[in-house]
């Protein structure tokens, strides 16, 4: 039976393009659909009723919310290549750890850097290169978070990347200085080209941004 | 071996309660140390560096944090008895989203609650939260457990919060007991699994501690 694989998605969702990542590194063939998050599909609220959120990964018309739970859907059902989590519990419950760790810093202390300004926002920013250097020192020497490939915490973390050059310039600071090991990481997944074509070029997310601080009436 | 596997733990911590059910259901013994969240051990900021929270598994001198890991991870290891998740992969990405909207949407809005310091935001705390459960209701339906016939992730996720809430069977003038009567079945049916009864506290006394914790803060 062939597979029919549709993402509901937005281009510059991080979220999406862990999907869209996972996806290409198990070489799955989908339908990818742009969402226009102010006119929301009829699918989407249909796939997704609770949030009402993107990425909705929907296989064979049934749908998986939440991006790293999709994420390990698809590690869990095209097994046979790239694993993305390790086979061993406990490097299982690190990967999920970190994962999680990302989840629930980087998006919204990100997002405070953009939004915000003034003493909020150099706050923001400290936290923020706190956070990427606490995962630094999870990476180490290897070259991925996943050891020799790339695994579940780096398909969590890279899509941020295409989001540092605006957090850098509506921060005015810059990231590789304070994590020089983590810019070296997010050029290496870079060159892989599950990557590379699942990321948006990170001047159209910042003109991105630049759009959405005019809507919300942000300086 | 006992000393193998280290919890620690706090007693009225639903998170906590999480584990110690996964540990039960798996017939696994271990030791509970209780932290004093004002005076961490030493233990905990070694073991935690990152959260400095509990619950933290500790196997073998190796740490796990975080509930919802570690009770896969008890599920995983531990995997000659008892499964906690499915194993058809949609089963168990369905399995995650509801324990995840219990901790993304419901503890979030229970926190929210906690910390009202107005009637206004309480009454929008707590018709949030009615809101959160009716759509548990909804999830649970016609099933004896949310994993289906048998006990397991989101049941486990969910039951510890729940309880200590249904324990005092209102909110506001909402009556869980009667508006939500799939949930109070399956309270009881929780309950007389032993991993649970033994695992979660009289749910008076998580209130009584939750509402002097409120007084010192000022909030009642």
């Amino acid at each position: 039976m062939a597979e029919e694989v549709i993402l509901l998605d937005f281009w510059s969702s991080p979220f999406g393009m862990r999907v869209r990542i996972a996806l290409a590194e198990k070489g799955v063939k989908y339908e990818y659909r742009e969402e226009d998050l102010r006119n929301k599909s009829p699918l989407l609220l249909q796939m997704n009723p609770v949030h009402k959120k993107i990425p909705v990964l929907i296989h064979n018309g049934k749908p998986i919310c939440e991006s790293l739970i999709a994420v390990q859907y698809v590690d869990e059902v095209w097994k046979d290549k790239s694993p993305l989590l390790p086979s061993d519990p406990y490097l299982r419950a690190q990967a999920r750890f970190w994962a999680d760790f990302i989840d629930k810093k980087i998006y919204d202390i990100g997002r405070k850097i953009w939004t915000t300004k003034g003493d909020e926002q150099e706050a923001a920013k400290k936290e923020f290169i706190e956070a990427l250097k606490l995962l630094e020192g999870e990476l180490g020497n290897k070259p991925y978070f996943g050891g020799e490939s790339m695994g579940y915490v780096d398909v969590a973390l890279i899509p941020f990347y295409s989001w540092f050059y605006a957090y850098e310039t509506c921060g005015n600071f810059s990231i590789e200085p304070e994590c020089p090991v983590l810019i070296a990481w997010a050029k290496r997944c870079l060159q892989k080209e599950s990557v590379s074509k699942s990321l948006p070029d990170p001047q159209k997310v910042y003109e991105f941004v630049l759009v959405l601080k005019k809507k919300f009436g942000i300086e | 071996m006992a000393e193998e596997v280290v919890l620690l733990d706090l007693w009225v911590s639903p998170y906590a309660a999480r584990v110690k059910i996964a540990l039960a259901e798996k017939g696994i013994e271990y030791e509970s140390k209780e932290e004093d969240l004002s005076n961490k051990s030493s233990l905990l900021l070694e073991m935690n560096p990152v959260y400095k929270k509990v619950p933290v598994l500790i196997h073998k001198g190796k740490p796990i944090s975080e509930s919802r890991i570690i009770v896969q991870y008890i599920d995983e290891l531990w995997n000659h008895k008892s499964p906690l998740l499915p194993s058809d992969p949609y089963a168990r990405a369905h399995a995650r989203f509801w324990a995840d909207f219990v901790d993304q949407k419901i503890q979030g809005t229970m926190y929210r609650l906690f910390e009202a310091a107005s009637s206004e935001s309480r009454e929008a705390a707590e018709k949030e939260l009615i809101e959160d459960f009716k759509v548990m209701e909804g999830e649970l339906g016609k099933k004896p457990y949310f994993g289906g016939e048998t006990f397991g992730f989101v049941d486990i996720a969910f039951i510890p919060s729940y309880r200590y809430y249904y324990g005092h069977e209102t909110l506001g003038n909402f009556n869980l007991v009667e508006e939500l009567p799939k949930l109070a079945a399956w309270v009881k049916r929780c309950l007389q699994r032993e991993s649970v009864s033994k695992s979660l506290h009289d749910p008076n006394k998580v209130y009584e501690f939750i509402s002097e914790l409120r007084k010192k803060r000022g909030l009642e």
